[in-house]
């Protein structure tokens, strides 16, 4: 490898793969895909999130990411340069440290071309995935860069990530820009290079109606999963916080997604243990949707889904699931209750 | 020239569009005004559209060249494509108004011509069941009509 290359989330929990029926099939088809990628030098971080566990990419940085909530956060909220690469493509950059000059390594296809104007601001990370939703729904082709005005102060990173993890899946969108937030949109005449165009506007009742737009109420609940992308820590303890002291319903099985950095530390610091004595099950190096999340399904019997994964909800509907958008606070709620509830 | 060229039998109409990679097919076009991602859209393993909400839900799309508005979603179908194709369970082209990086790298790993940015709205301009051929290099898609 020429430049240092890691590794997407797995498609199986060696540590884990039984305790929610994971084939031996699978498990196998697993380890001799890692054995060829140790073999070529490649670091095996299985993380989606390496933005946060791993080194993020610099202002200017020219990188070839094979994961598109990546390549969409560190474009838009670090100012790196990458298009989506698929696999293949991204391994032959690796191969060579060459990218194809085009796309968003370049200045000029980098200024925004729609505007949307938020008029509530987003309550929590679903909402925010919501909002991402809702501008990549809109997303008419990979080359519109959206602009987001009227976030007045600062968001955090868990914030970013699932707008722009939504606002990519829903839209194959790879780069935005938040005006006063993100590095290239200091102000919208900077973000448009020029005069901007009229505003969308997205309020609370386009959010109510994104949430409502997914899922069936009053129906029992199979399972709920934190994932895609991999929890932070800062979402590990927010969920150990939620999950202490409460018991999973019987007939609803909880899985949470994290990278093996974050996993680590987790345990470390006791968050592991608190989200796991409630009957909720970790998962480290893995995401749901690229877990054979058919076969999985169909192993456990599982059909109704809940997430706060807005790109979740999008992805997992021709898997075999009826999936639900709740905030993590609802979705746990949900869990306890074993039932889909408002 | 729109809507002909010589020599073309009366009923054949020519669309341009962005010349790409591939070999020229011929086919049934399988049209929806909806998008299209390999991960989210299919059921790769029976060959139909397994998305509830896609238009084609149900619909196999296998043999078939496949007409729609944009590629969306992430980055699977850049290697699904080949693995569809590999085990003969493919589209036979695939022709957008909108494809992405992904969609080209992955239908170029496949083997199966692509095409977008046409002078009007493929989607628009082709019916499901009209038999189509798919001339990438030249930048055209030929409309024989109804099989």
């Amino acid at each position: 490898m020429r430049v240092p290359t890691l590794t997407d989330p797995r498609g199986a929990d060696f540590k884990a793969y039984k305790r929610i029926r994971q084939s031996e099939t699978i498990v196998a088809l697993e380890r001799r895909a890692i054995e060829a990628l140790r073999a070529l030098g490649i670091m095996m971080t299985d993380t989606c999130i390496i933005y946060q566990t791993i080194q993020p990419p610099t202002f200017g940085e020219h990188v070839a990411y094979g994961d598109t909530g990546s390549t969409i956060y560190a474009n838009s909220v670090l100012g790196a340069r990458s298009n989506f690469e698929g696999g293949p493509a991204a391994l032959s950059a690796a191969l060579t440290g060459r990218v194809p000059r085009y796309g968003f390594h370049l200045e000029e296809r980098r200024r925004g071309s729609t505007l949307f104007r938020l008029e509530d601001r987003p309550r929590c990370l679903s909402d925010w995935g919501a909002v991402g939703g809702i501008v990549g729904r809109s997303m008419t082709s990979y080359w519109e860069v959206p602009v987001i005005a009227g976030v007045s102060a600062p968001v955090r990173s868990d914030e970013l990530k699932h707008f722009g993890a939504a606002l990519a899946s829903f839209g194959s969108t790879p780069l935005f820009h938040m005006v006063g937030i993100t590095p290239e949109a200091r102000d919208l005449a900077t973000a448009f290079d020029g005069t901007p165009p009229q505003a969308h506007p997205i309020g609370r009742a386009d959010i109510d109606a994104f949430y409502a737009s997914y899922g069936v109420e009053g129906e029992g609940l199979d399972v709920v999963v934190f994932a895609a992308p991999q929890m932070s820590l800062f979402e590990m303890e927010q969920l150990a916080g939620l999950l202490d002291g409460k018991r999973v319903h019987g007939k609803t099985t909880v899985l949470i997604a994290t990278s093996p950095e974050v996993k680590a530390a987790s345990d470390r610091m006791g968050l592991t243990e608190t989200i796991e004595t409630s009957g909720a099950i970790v998962l480290e190096g893995v995401c749901f949707y690229q877990m054979h999340a058919r076969e999985i399904g169909e192993a456990n019997g599982w059909r109704t889904l809940m997430t706060n994964s807005a790109k979740l909800v999008n992805i997992i509907g021709g898997y075999g699931y009826q999936p639900t958008l709740r905030p993590m606070e609802r979705c746990i709620a949900c869990a306890v209750a074993g039932k889909v509830l408002p | 020239m729109r809507g002909g060229r010589k020599g073309a039998p009366l009923s054949e109409r020519i669309i341009r569009g962005h010349p790409a990679s591939g070999t020229p097919i011929t086919g049934s076009a399988l049209v929806a005004q909806d998008n299209f991602s390999a991960r989210y859209d299919l059921d790769r393993i029976k060959g139909v559209f397994s998305r509830p909400s896609h238009i084609l839900h149900g619909q196999s799309y296998v043999g078939r060249i496949l007409v729609l508005e944009a590629a969306k979603g992430g980055v699977a179908t850049a290697w699904m494509l080949r693995e569809m194709a590999a085990r003969e369970m493919a589209p036979l082209a695939l022709l957008f108004n909108f494809a992405n990086p992904i969609m080209a790298q992955g239908a170029a790993f496949a083997g199966i011509p692509v095409m977008d940015r046409f002078e009007e709205d493929i989607t628009r301009a082709v019916r499901s069941g009209e038999r189509l051929t798919v001339e990438p290099g030249n930048g055209i898609v030929r409309i024989h009509g109804p099989a």
